[in-house]
């Protein structure tokens, strides 16, 4: 108890300056940490604007004094760019149609209605979502080459729903849950019919979740590498990821063009990275609830 | 632990105001409908991983070499694939190799995003949101596109790290190559898989730390806590749920790392000494096509991920019942 009073009174500007400095180093701490976490992007962006001859210098340029469009030329030039991303663009939209609707059906089941079997479903879903990649992909790769579907969108598709459903109806779960039945049933009463009412009034209420839901469809399928290493052996059926490891392996044989290479990088993730950021508001903000994946 | 991209659950927050009606069921439509409904998502699972399982338990008891390649009916052999393998020294290495990258890498990560999580919650607030705006950067990388630009960074002749040591006194590190050696190897991979994951951990705990209510905090600093004390006396005790979640999280992730590590072996790393679980498997059944040997360390996989994901899962049902 004296101890306490003795602090609190004692002279304020010995312990108030204390308190300032180590807020300012706390402050600068935070920044330079900021900075560190956000240079390996920095870099990425910085050299693929950077012209060859200047990254091949012994010191290296920290600001863009010398950009360019070139390196993004050069890999736009090539016809495999283009065909990865048609690649990428047709297996991440048929895997997310899928995914939305089949989740959707799903979580509309679990949550708004009582059934033999649900619990189990619910149990079989949280567990299959944590399933890793690498120890189905020997199999799902004898699967899809014993069917003829290897290096196809279909193949792969399949795969990726189901590798993605999972999580989706968990989270749509949630949703359709938070969305009160008797809603609905007030619509019904009011001379609605059944299927009228869902779609006037449950429907809209739930657009956020279905965008939510597929944004995390577009993510993991459009980012998804190790499946399709196996999938997708033939170099005219890559996607991006695979194209981009291609792309660093063809340009490591004549010593690597790293302008090149980041300008290839920067094509993947600036789409992602700005599509990540327009949704993150959404991500972080109940992430401790247990709904989390990676 | 694949991309760290992770779309958020707003549906969980919904949820809770929402457990009573939902608790009433619906008794007016026919009971085929909640099953009609489920049909399309038990198919997908169905094909897309029931059967890779049911291949693999079968296939792990079956003999399946070169001879099967070529048609030959396999043979059932019991648990002799397992055997093979398990009694191998090169699988002990993987397995022991793996474990310990996994939990290195889980602890530093957890270490280092409740560091961030403090920090955040200690600066001003402009500092805050750039931290907060880095992680997300670092977060939205593509998998692919980090290894990549890691691969750049610890480039032997122009890399930036190479040159920054240099210039700092470390001579020895000028055309070092980081990725010809085992340690340095795992050390880089480190780097990346924290990098990446730093961001979901501070981003949950410091969520979980904002819930921590003002008076509590009021409260002990009246008492007269120091501010080491609430930390240690309040904040960690109140953020450990979260903490322990993150963790179980971070190392059932970091136990299949494979896609990291296959795109740093390009660089010319020792394969053999390199690889964790996710690649000795892909060698054994891509590689040597030793597709009963792979079959049998994936179900070994397999099992363990359920194992480690139990406690997990039944944190997640009982928020289902609740």
């Amino acid at each position: 108890m004296s101890a306490l009073t003795a602090s609190a009174v004692r002279p304020r500007t010995a312990a108030g300056r204390r308190r300032r400095a180590s807020r300012w180093a706390l402050g600068a701490l935070g920044l330079v940490t900021a900075l560190v976490w956000a240079f390996p992007v920095y870099w990425m962006m910085l050299s693929a604007v950077t012209p060859q001859a200047w990254l091949r210098a012994t010191t290296p340029q920290f600001l863009p004094v010398h950009a360019t469009a070139s390196n993004f030329q050069a890999v736009l030039d090539g016809h495999s760019f283009w065909t990865a991303l048609r690649m990428s663009l047709s297996i991440t939209g048929v895997a997310v149609a899928a995914v939305l609707v089949f989740a959707f059906f799903a979580a509309l089941a679990i949550s708004r209605w009582r059934f033999r079997g649900r619990k189990g479903f619910v149990l079989a879903v949280l567990f299959v979502q944590m399933l890793p990649a690498e120890g189905l992909f020997i199999a799902q790769y004898k699967m899809l080459s014993s069917a003829q579907l290897l290096n196809t969108v279909i193949g792969v598709s399949v795969l990726y729903t189901a590798a993605i459903v999972p999580f989706t109806v968990w989270m749509l779960r949630g949703f359709v849950a938070g969305i009160p039945a008797e809603l609905e049933e007030a619509a019904m009463v009011d001379g609605l019919s059944r299927t009228r009412a869902f779609l006037r009034i449950t429907f809209p209420l739930l657009a956020p979740g279905l965008v939510a839901a597929g944004v995390y469809a577009f993510l993991q399928a459009w980012n998804e590498f190790t499946v399709a290493l196996v999938a997708l052996p033939a170099e005219s059926a890559q996607t991006l990821p695979l194209w981009l490891r291609g792309f660093l392996a063809a340009s490591a044989n004549r010593g690597v063009d790293w302008g090149q290479v980041m300008a290839a990088s920067t094509l993947i993730a600036l789409p992602v990275i700005v599509f990540f950021m327009i949704v993150q508001g959404r991500m972080t903000s109940g992430l401790v609830s247990g709904a989390v994946k990676g | 632990m694949t991309t760290p991209v992770t779309a958020g659950s707003t549906g969980a927050d919904l949820a809770h105001p929402a457990t009573a009606p939902t608790a009433t069921p619906r008794r007016r439509r026919t009971p085929a409908t909640p099953y009609l409904l489920l049909a399309p998502a038990v198919a997908v699972l169905l094909l897309g991983m029931g059967y890779p399982v049911y291949w693999q338990i079968i296939t792990s008891l079956q003999e399946y070499g070169l001879a099967q390649q070529f048609g030959q009916p396999p043979t059932f052999v019991g648990l002799d694939n397992y055997a093979r393998i398990f009694g191998s020294a090169d699988l002990w290495a993987v397995v022991l190799r793996s474990i310990a990258f996994c939990l290195v890498n889980a602890f530093v990560t957890v270490g280092i995003g409740l560091a961030f999580a403090l920090l955040m919650r200690a600066v001003h607030p402009a500092i805050k949101v750039a931290l907060q705006v880095c992680l997300l950067l670092a977060w939205a990388m593509p998998m692919v596109a980090a290894v990549t630009v890691f691969r750049w960074l610890f480039d032997y002749r122009t890399g930036v790290v190479n040159w920054l040591l240099v210039q700092v006194g470390f001579t020895g590190y000028e055309g070092y190559s980081w990725f010809s050696q085992p340690l340095t190897f795992f050390f880089v991979a480190t780097l990346i898989i924290v990098w990446m994951s730093v961001p979901f951990v501070a981003l949950s705990v410091f969520a979980g730390l904002t819930q921590v209510p003002d008076e509590i905090l009021e409260a002990a600093r009246i008492d007269g806590a120091g501010p080491a004390q609430i930390l240690r006396r309040i904040l960690l005790p109140m953020v450990r749920p979260v903490l322990s979640i993150v963790l179980l999280l971070q190392i059932i992730w970091d136990l299949r790392v494979f896609a990291q590590i296959r795109l740093l072996q390009d660089a010319g790393a020792p394969v053999s000494q390199t690889n964790l679980l996710g690649n000795f498997i892909y060698e054994l059944g891509v590689g040597r096509q030793d597709f009963a040997g792979a079959a049998a360390v994936s179900i070994f996989v397999l099992l363990l991920t359920v194992v480690l994901s139990a406690p997990y899962v039944r944190s997640l049902m009982k928020e289902e019942v609740a």
